[in-house]
């Protein structure tokens, strides 16, 4: 009889499961049974490149490159519909997160979608003033996705206006030096290994 | 009295400002005293999340160290803030080494934390430790005949929430407690979108359109959430969801303690009705 032998991933596999279990969140991702609960839970599913159950057995496949650059991910909602349902306590929300982190870290974040940039302004106005100035933020995203989509939407921002709910001046901490120097220490240390 | 440490976030004071106008005076009837946390910061929200976790967790220890400060609950009426902060809690909880990274970054700053604040949303505090009876107890003018659906949206409930995370109940009770009809539906602790109606609106949009879609077939004459996204979404999309779909929702989508307000008899004025872009005064004047 052949002798059966059970073969340890390969290093680019393995490295890719790491990066993931390194973050916060990440580290259940090996006892997925591959159900789809999550997909069938998920709101936005219809929209994913990989819905959330193929995108947990593309990590475990090492299809690094493929899923950084997909829209996946980037349309999770995190309504944790899917974490509250996961028969193997998954946390596939924390999961689509880290891959998000694990995506722009890399510079391959993907084109095909706008939330990449939303994110990175919101962090941009957070990290300015210590508080999110939510109109110079939706401005900002607009200038640098689809200054037309800001026409579109210019009826809502109005009302929101009319009705005293976007106001025109951000609201910054007075703590700013020392949010600042918390926030480097953070970068220094890089980022949640 | 009960006392506690008051976390607005962002929103509340911007584009949820009806809900940050009507906590003070809804708090004051049913004797809560929430003190605001000095100098609080923003809480990183998801999106920080996505771009960096140490990071975001710095950012959300940094009120959580203000906090500890107090001695007292910390309590948020901001479903994502909730999540944010408490999820933060429980990393840090469950991973030393993360948590020794974070009290480093802390350190940079000259603060500490030790890891002892609780984390509450406000609609938490209203149902556990004012309960739906003491609310009752101080209704006025009771809402008789309007039929109310509760909107508990996602992050209250979700992924540690004190209520079913599929089934929630309690904002039920409260409707009930006011004197209202309690419409029961099926998507009220389904997703709105949430900020993902900025960069992929289409998408968020046709699920705001399932939810009123679900609420109105009920005869919800208007909803209430405790999320300020939620309510953004419901409301202030709502005439973009009509131009888009084809439908023609007209439902006022009232944050929690406006609805509370009224029933406890506070004027319109404090509750910041006029906030509200679909404008809740038609069916909220029979009891104003």
């Amino acid at each position: 009889m052949a002798e059966t032998t059970v073969k340890s991933p390969p290093a680019a596999v393995k490295s890719f499961i790491d990066e993931v279990c390194s973050i916060p969140g990440g580290e259940s991702i090996n006892s997925c049974i591959q159900c789809g609960v999550c997909t069938g839970s998920c709101p936005t599913a219809n929209q994913w490149d990989y819905p959330p159950r193929k995108v947990i057995a593309m990590v475990r496949a090492g299809l690094r490159d493929e899923l950084l650059s997909s829209n996946s991910m980037w349309f999770c909602v995190s309504c944790y519909s899917c974490t509250v349902r996961c028969p193997r306590d998954i946390k596939p929300a924390d999961i689509m997160h880290a891959l998000e982190i694990i995506a722009l870290r890399s510079g391959k974040s993907t084109k095909k979608s706008n939330t990449p940039i939303m994110y990175r302004c919101f962090v941009d106005s957070a990290r300015g003033n210590g508080r999110v100035y939510e109109l110079g933020m939706m401005i900002k995203l607009f200038l640098k996705t689809n200054p037309f989509a800001a026409l579109k939407l210019a009826p809502v921002g109005l009302g929101l206006f009319l009705h005293k709910r976007l106001p025109l001046r951000p609201s910054r901490i007075k703590g700013m030096s020392g949010l600042k120097a918390i926030l480097d220490k953070a970068r220094e240390l890089g980022g949640a290994k | 009295m009960k006392y506690y440490t008051y976390y607005p976030g962002c929103s509340a004071d911007a584009t949820a400002s009806p809900l940050g106008i009507s906590i003070p005076p809804v708090a004051k009837k049913l004797d809560i005293e929430l003190k605001e946390l000095e100098d609080w910061n923003c809480c990183g929200s998801t999106p920080y999340w996505s771009v960096d976790k140490l990071e975001a967790a710095a950012m959300a220890t940094r009120n959580l160290a203000l906090a500890e400060k107090k001695g007292l609950d910390l309590v948020t009426p901001c479903s994502n803030c909730f999540v944010i902060l408490h999820e933060t809690n429980n990393h840090l909880k469950k991973r030393p080494e993360f948590k020794e990274k974070v009290d480093k970054a802390l350190a940079a700053g000259k603060m500490k934390y030790d890891g002892s604040v609780k984390v509450r949303h406000l609609a938490e505090v209203l149902y556990s430790d004012i309960t739906p009876e003491g609310i009752a107890a101080k209704v006025t003018k009771p809402l008789k005949g309007l039929k109310v659906g509760a909107y508990y949206g996602c992050q209250l409930v979700r992924p540690d929430g004190f209520d079913d995370p599929e089934s929630p109940h309690s904002l039920d009770e409260i409707i009930t407690a006011l004197g209202a009809e309690d419409v029961d539906w099926e998507m009220k602790a389904r997703c709105c979108g949430s900020s993902l109606v900025m960069p992929e609106q289409k998408v968020a949009l046709g699920l705001v359109n399932k939810l009123l879609k679900n609420a109105t077939e009920h005869g919800a004459e208007c909803l209430i959430t405790p999320c300020p996204l939620c309510q953004i979404n419901l409301d202030a999309y709502q005439s973009v969801v009509n131009s888009q779909f084809h439908t023609h929702y007209n439902i006022p989508v009232l944050f929690v303690t406006q609805l509370i307000g009224v029933a406890m008899g506070i004027p319109a004025k404090e509750l910041a009705l006029s906030g509200n872009i679909v404008s809740p005064m038609k069916v909220l004047a029979p009891y104003l």
